[in-house]
This record gives C-alpha cells, structure tokens and sequence, in this order.
C-alpha cells in the first residue's frame, strides 16, 4: 500500500523507523511540527537522507562559516561554498573550478566500487557547475601497508580510481598515498576534480520560472547505494562491514563519459536553466536543493522514473544513489533540443515534472500525492547542532612526549636507505602507473612532482598547478597547526612549480561528531585553516567533510586534506622537480631548525607519534613562493615528509643526474628535519647571484649546498655517497614487494 | 602549386578518450584533421583516418567488439581494402583487430593492472602508410597506456607477420603487456592499415608527452598521401 499525504493524515499513530534511518527522536518531532501531521514514508526517506550528517552538515555548519567570514579581500572567486564547487577566474576569459570530496566508507566496504564512485561523484559535481573535467588527483590513506586488510583495501581502491578515471578520460595528474595504523579499519579515498569553463557559463542548481521542465536523464535508477549518505557516511562501522554492501553504489564509467559529452553540447546549446548532479541522496536531494534554491514549487510525477527494477516503491526511487545521473531544468520551448542531444549520445532523459508557484515540493506516484512540503525544510533549514568540544586528556601527554628522547642513528647511509624504502617514502609507480596521465594532452607535470600542472589554453600556454595534502600525524600533536601544515604545503607544492597560488578546497576527514574530543580536533583544524587562507589569500572555495571515520571509538588521525590550485601564466615556463643539468648549482632556500615531532623519521624507524609539530610560519611560505616565481630556476623540489635528503634523492632520481652537497651542522637534524617553509632548488651557475640576491630581499635563507654532477651517485660530503641505482632499487621496490 | 592539404580523418566512438589528441597531432603534422562521428558512414573526404584510443561503449564486452559495427566502420573496412591509410591506436587497434583488417586479438595485460608509462620502442617496418618517416630500427620513445594490451596469435599468424615484415613495432626492455614476441604494432599485407597498442599522439610535443618521437607516425602518412 502506498502512503499517501492523505493517509499520513489520518494515520497520525502509525509507529515509523525513523530511528533506523539515522534520524533523532527531536528531530523526527520537528519533521512532525513542519508538516503538520507524520511523515509519509516517502517524505520521511526524503528528510532522512537529507538530514544526515554527510549531506547536511549539521555538525560542521557552525565552524565552517568561518571560511565565508575569514574570505581574504580581492578574491579571483566567481562562485563560492553552497555551490557544488567553487569557481576562480583563471584569467584570459578562462575559469577553473576545482573540488576534492571523500568517498571513505563505501571503500571501505568494497575498495574498487566505492572508490571508482567516489571519482564519478566528485566528476559530475564539476560537471554540474558547467566545467569541462580536465584532472583528477587522489589523495589516499590506508593503514599499515604490511597489514593484510591494506592488501585488500588499496589493490581494489588504485583499480577502481584508475579504472573509472581511465575510462572517463580524465589524467590522473598527482595525490597522496599516506600509511599509518590509525587508517587501518578507515581508510581516507579522497578524490580532486578540476574543470574548465567560461566565466559565463556558470551553471545554477536552481528550479526557476514556473512551467519549466524538470527533467532527469542519464542511467536507469536502480536499488544501488540507497542510504549511502544516511547509512554509510554518517555513522561509524559497529558490525560487519559485509552487510553494508548493498549500500555501496555501483559505477558505470561509460555511461558518465557520454553523460559528460551530452551535458557540454546541452550547456554550448543553451538548453538549461539550472542543472544538478544526482549524488548523495539521489532523487530527493536533486529535487529538494533545486526547488530550495529556485522558486521552491515543484510537481513531480516520479512514477516516470525509468528504473532498472520495476519492484522499486516510491522511499526506494527517491533515496537511490545509483550513479551516472543528472537533473536539468528547461524551458518548455528547448525540450525537444534537450532530448535530441540526449539521443544523440544516446543518453535515456525523462521528462519528470515542472516548476510550479506553489511553493511547495509536490511529488506523485501513479496520481497520489505522497510528498507535499517545503524544500527549504528540508535542502536549506534542516537542523543545526553545536557540539561539545573537550581537548582530549591525553593531549598533554602525547605534546609532552617529544621526539628529543629517541635515540639517533649513527650510520647515515644506511638510514638513508632504510628511509627512501619505507613505505611512507617510496616510490608510488605501482600506484600511479595504473592511471591515464596523458590523456587529453594537456598535462605539463604529474606525479611524482610537487604539483599536477595542467594547461588550460593552447594558443596562450595558460595553465593551473593543484596539489593537495594533509598531515595526519600533524594534525593529531595540535588540530591548528596541522591543519595549517597541510595548507603550507599544498601551497608550497603548487608554487615550487612556478605558479601562483590563489584558491583552497578542503576535504575535513575527523572522526565521530559526537566525541568532544573530536570535536575539538575539528573546530581547532577549522579555524587554523580559515586563518591560514586569510592570511595567504587563498580563499575556500568548496569542499566536503567527512564524519565518523572510526573504528568503534578509536577515530582515525585527523586528517584535513587541502587542495591548493595555482595559476601559471605560461606552462612552458613551469619549473619541474628533478636536477636538470650537471654544473647547476644546487641551493636550499628556507631555515632548518631540529624539528622532529610527528617526523617520517620518528615514525619509520621507531613508531613515535609525540611532541609538537614543526612550526608554521605562513609569511616565510609566501616569502618562499616569491622567489619560486623568479623565472631562474632549473629546478625546485618542496623539502616536506623525510626533509632534505628525501628531496635529494627525488631530484635526482627524476632524470638520473647526480650530486654533491655538503650541509652544516649536525647531519641528522640537516637531512632528516622537517621544517618548513624550504624548498630545494637549482640554478645554472651564471644566475646564482641573482637568485641570492633576491632571496636576500624576501627574506629568505639561501644556502648553495654544492651542485649537480653527471655521476650516477648522490654524495653528502663527509657523511655518506649512495649510487643513485642503490637508491632507485630501495624507492622503487617496496609497493611490488607489498602489493604484486 | 600551391600544395592541398591532407585530410586525416579522426573517429570518435562514445568512449573514444583520444579522439582530440590525435586530432591535434595530426594538425601538428601539418594535416587537416577532420572529426569523422561513429554513426555516420561519411568520411567528409578524409585522406586517411585514425582510430583513437579510449574505451569504446566503455569495453564491457571484448574491446572493440561493439564498435566495429558502428556505420562508420563499414565505409572504413572497404575503403582500407581500397588502401585507404588507417591507423588504429590502442582501442582503435582492437577494433581493427575485431574488424578483421588486422590479424590476432588484444587480451588483458598479463601483470592484470592497467598500465601508464613512458616505452621504449623498435621501429620494426618502415613500409607502412604510417612508419615510412622513420629509419628502420630507429628506437623511440611513446607513452603506453592500456589495461588490456597483451597481442596474442597463433604462431602460423605470428611467423607470417615476421616473415612478410608486418611487425612495424616491438617493446624494447620489459614486456610491458605480455605481447607475443614483445609485439607492439603490426600492419596489413598492403602496409595501409596499422594497428599500434602505444600512443604516438601523446609524443608530439615534449612539453605535454615524453618528447616528440611519436610525431613520425603522422608525419608519414602525409608522405604517404603526397606520393600516393
């Protein structure tokens, strides 16, 4: 029997699971007091889904406004939070638009499923915004990597990234594979998108003007991922992870690459008013947000769905996530044009329904009216909490705990080896070698560089650098710092390339909302990210946040993932990570300190987590990226997890040049130390006045520490001479050896 | 008098990736690319035609095994019989394979994973539409990227293509797919229809690919086409 508007009505007793839809006993009251009567079961999948924490941000709302308050002035930004993503002028009647999302649980679950969805999610939100999807980037995190789950979890997530990314056509241009057992029972599948538009063609998610269509086309709906969002994204894994599988969505990446085609030529055509992706709660929330931000009245007949299971009820069609979809708004003259290009890519599109000037969401199935309330309540105004926030107890402990008390190595050859092995440093070819990056011959730069480099325009060689990153183990010895960590070295990533940074999105990966402690990791990571983009000026654009990643209580380090998108005025100008010829002169710009607290060093060789992270300075990171910019150099390389001589060993691994340095001082804290704000750079020997010179005027340290030779070895005068084919055997065995 | 330009006709398929990138390698060649569409059996006067890469009607089935029925791909079977130069590269060489202009078939790489990187390559055959620009036994570096690259035939198949110097080019170092004999591209009889599982369209230019090496592939049908 169908529950209908009338029926809820008379039936005011009839008992309801709202409970095991992840909804509260107030807030299922409130639902109540909103319309006036129950819920039907219709509405109350809709107000389920849309309530929950993964779409509706109730616990995060509150701290997140501080990136709209803390915006720096003379932002490029031309569409902003509440958008699907963010959108910069990119300069040359040129926008990007950019955006990295989670898809976590669900890859949890099923690795190569949850994590190819997670890629064909975060693509139609870029597509939604009227972008072209230009480059993907996957930051990842796994726990142990000789743990035998992370041997089920990251074969399956690499294929499934790659193997939807591959297929839509999109290069796979850079990201992050990060180890540590506090990701052992949740492991982080981050995915970055970034899309290419004109300024004008800005795409809104509204339904306005009365009488035009609502129309949905796309793939079939089917039983796939109903209750992704409510019942994967929003509470943590108590039970077996077996019986969710039915909540993880199914991807079809041939049917998104002919959805994006068919979407560009509709939108170079004209025929939409306003266009959304059907992601996290489907139906319901493509419906509810495009009324909410329109003019709030839509009838829907959604027995017109067409659905791959003709069993499918009403709560069923409207909380689906099956994958592939869109739902566009047009005007009633253009319909016909809209089918046509639909046809022609042979995309199925449905006409659903209108806008209508009731406002209200009217939905029907076979002519009884089963949902009749205002979107607003549900897309816009649903609840908001306040969380308690406590620092945790074991805060003091774990800061005062500091890495000065372990013991030291004294051959530093072989530590040098034993590091560039360790799976937190090796070399990611096993992973990056399964993704496209080549594919619509645009990319400048790619992993293993700093940055992902992208050109944008042919004809003007513009182009964009992104890099994302997060520091877990950072984050965990002080939320602020960390969070601002992350955001210094995604900058300094994007501008060891030459680029200038000028846009942030974050992907907020914390544990359960409902743990002061947590709480207090995530306020304080919020409010060191708003600062440090205040202080940079690089606004947040955009960005999703993921609760619950937990294992029973335990949650996983605190991991805020920043994305950092430059602009570069002349890619053929970009300025690649590897030593480029012998005779360059190889300096170090930026000051070492002994900075050990959450260090790669502390963890690989002795499992440490303790003290206080490297300090921040946000104005030496500028200072820094100034100089980057100068035009001189041969090559730069940003100095970050394992500090001086992991950058040694990249530089010259890159292109098989070798070189001599000396460094000053202890040769432990020199190499291995992670202070920031340093990059590793050559210059040809003709321009090394130049370069010390203006590193002078910034403020930056500039230090020659010897040069790049044609020998197959890197020497550290005095401390160690490694063959770079010794070097090249450690980096590049460790993931096969795991993995293969 | 004033030279006409050559017509290189590109195919796109729904799922063809590629399409684009071979169009401008072909412009950067100095051709004329022409967009040639799946369901249209008209070539719009393309000289030439390549295949791209991609994941046609994303692979589901045998790749290139639904796109070799596409309308466009009946007017390209008969033309290359008529020694119309076709170039098929990774998904186009499949569907040259399913098309039955070329022999043998493409199975899934033998190490299982998709595979992206910068390859070594032996020019095997400089007499092809596609590889007279370069010197046999020239070595050459192009980017490969495929899941399911692995050339397998009989050995009669095999044996012939060495014997009649059909091979045009094989994998230098490691084997990257598992390919007979290391094979990475072969031709026809008539050396007009060339399949190639590696991406010479991703080497035109050394700041988006490995350098420019894969540029002789469009370079030589021009030639072809002008002493045709």
């Amino acid at each position: 029997m169908i529950d209908t508007v009338g029926r809820a009505g008379h039936t005011p007793a009839e008992p309801q699971p709202y409970a095991d839809l992840g909804l509260a006993p107030d807030e299922y009251a409130r639902i109540r007091e909103l319309l006036g009567r129950r819920p039907t079961t219709s509405e109350l999948a809709v107000y389920s889904v849309m309530w929950s924490e993964h779409c509706s941000y109730k616990s995060s709302k509150v701290h997140l406004r501080q990136f709209g308050e803390k915006t720096p002035a003379h932002s490029r930004m031309l569409a902003g939070i509440g958008e699907n993503a963010g959108v910069v002028d990119a300069g040359d009647g040129w926008a990007v638009t950019f955006k990295v999302e989670s898809h976590n649980h669900p890859s949890y679950v099923e690795p190569h499923q949850g994590a190819a969805t997670g890629v064909g999610g975060i693509v139609r939100d870029i597509l939604a915004m009227g972008a072209r999807p230009i480059a993907v980037m996957d930051p990842l995190r796994f726990g142990p990597a000789d743990a035998p789950d992370t041997a089920r979890v990251l074969p399956g997530v690499v294929a499934g990234v790659g193997g939807y990314g591959n297929c839509l056509g999109l290069p796979n241009i850079g990201g992050e594979v990060v180890f540590d057992a506090g990701y052992l029972g949740n492991p982080l599948v981050n995915v970055l998108c970034v899309g290419l538009l004109r300024p004008g063609d800005i795409q809104r998610a509204a339904a306005t003007g009365a009488g035009n269509k609502i129309v949905l086309f796309g793939a079939k709906t089917g039983r796939d991922g109903i209750g992704g969002a409510s019942v994967l994204a929003s509470a943590s894994f108590e039970e077996g992870r077996e019986a969710k599988r039915p909540n993880v969505q199914v991807g079809d990446p041939f049917a998104e690459k002919v959805l994006i085609e068919c979407c560009l030529e509709i939108y170079r055509a004209g025929l939409v008013v306003g266009i959304s992706d059907l992601g996290a709660a489907g139906i319901a929330c493509a419906l509810t947000e495009l009324a909410s931000s329109g003019d709030g009245g839509m009838h829907v007949d959604l027995d017109r769905v067409p659905l791959r299971e003709a069993s499918m009820g009403p709560e069923e069609v409207l909380a689906s996530e099956s994958q592939e979809r869109m739902c566009a708004v047009v005007a009633p003259d253009k319909v016909e044009e809209f089918l046509a290009v639909c046809a022609r890519w042979e995309v199925l599109a449905t006409v659903l329904g209108q806008v209508t000037a009731t406002g209200r969401l009217q939905v029907d199935w076979h002519g009884e009216r089963i949902v009749e309330l205002d979107p607003r309540t549900v897309a816009h105004e649903g609840p908001v909490y306040t969380r308690p926030i406590a620092r945790p107890s074991d805060q003091d402990g774990l800061n005062a705990d500091g890495p000065e008390r372990l013991p030291r190595p004294n051959d530093l050859r072989a530590l040098l080896l034993r590091m560039v092995a360790s799976p937190g440093l090796c070399s990611r070819a096993w992973i990056t070698d399964q993704y496209d990056r080549y594919v619509q011959g645009n990319t400048v730069l790619a992993q293993p560089e700093d940055a992902g480099v992208v050109r944008i325009d042919e004809t003007t060689q513009r182009g964009v650098a992104v890099a994302t990153d997060g520091n877990g183990r950072y984050t965990r010895l002080d939320p602020y710092a960390g969070a601002q960590l992350a955001l210094a070295e995604a900058y300094r990533n994007v501008a060891v390339t030459g680029a200038e940074p000028i846009a942030v999105t974050d992907c907020l990966n914390f544990g359960s909302p409902e743990d002061p402690g947590v709480m207090w990791q995530f306020s304080e990571a919020v409010r060191g990210l708003a600062d440090g983009c205040l202080q940079l000026g690089t606004p947040v654009t955009g960005g999703n946040v993921s609760f619950y990643n937990q294992t029973g209580s335990t949650p996983i380090l605190p991991t805020p993932v920043v994305g950092v998108l430059g602009l570069l005025d002349d890619v053929t100008r970009r300025t690649p990570m590897g030593f480029a010829a012998p005779g360059d002169v190889v300096v170090l710009l930026g000051a070492t300190g002994e900075h050990f607290g959450g260090s790669e060093w502390a963890y690989a060789e002795h499992g440490h987590l303790g003290g206080t992270p490297p300090p921040v300075d946000l104005a030496a990171e500028q200072a820094l990226a100034q100089v980057l910019r100068c035009g001189l150099l041969r090559s730069a390389h940003d100095l970050s997890d394992g500090g001086l001589a992991q950058a040694l060993v990249e530089s010259c691994l890159r292109r098989g040049l070798g070189a001599t340095v000396a460094v000053d001082g202890d040769p432990f804290v020199a190499l291995f130390s992670e202070s920031t704000a340093r990059a590793l750079v050559t210059v040809g020997e003709d321009d090394l006045d130049r370069l010390t010179a203006l590193a002078e005027d910034s403020g930056v340290p500039c230090v020659t520490l010897g040069e790049v030779t044609g020998d197959p070895d890197l020497t550290v005068l005095d401390v160690l001479t490694v063959p770079l084919e010794e070097l090249r055997r450690a980096s590049e065995a460790t993931l096969p050896a795991l993995f293969d | 008098m004033a030279a006409v330009t050559a017509k290189v006709g590109v195919v796109t398929f729904p799922g063809s990736l590629d399409d684009r990138d071979a169009a401008r390698a072909v412009a950067r060649a100095g051709a004329e690319p022409v967009a040639l569409w799946h369901a249209d059996p008209d070539l719009h006067g393309a000289d030439a035609v390549v295949l791209p890469g991609g994941f046609s009607y994303g692979d589901y089935l045998r790749c290139g095994a639904i796109a070799r029925f596409a309308p466009v791909m009946d007017t390209i079977a008969r033309e290359a019989r008529g020694g119309l130069p076709v170039l098929g590269i990774c998904n186009g060489f499949q569907v040259l394979c399913e098309s039955h202009l070329l022999p043998g078939a493409l199975i899934r790489n033998d190490v299982r994973r998709f595979v992206c990187r910068d390859q070594r390559l032996r020019i095997e055959s400089t007499a092809t539409a596609w590889t007279a620009a370069y010197g046999h036994g020239d070595e050459i570096v192009v980017p490969i990227k495929n899941g399911e690259g692995g050339f397998v035939a009989d050995r009669r198949t095999l044996d012939e293509l060495e014997a009649e110097g059909r091979v045009v080019a094989r994998y230098l170092g490691p084997n990257p797919n598992g390919s007979a004999r290391a094979i990475a591209g072969i031709a026809n009889a008539a050396g007009n229809v060339v399949g190639l599982m590696p991406h010479p369209e991703h080497a035109v230019d050394p700041l988006t690919g490995p350098g420019a090496d894969g540029l002789g592939f469009f370079a030589s049908v021009l030639t072809t086409l002008v002493t045709a």
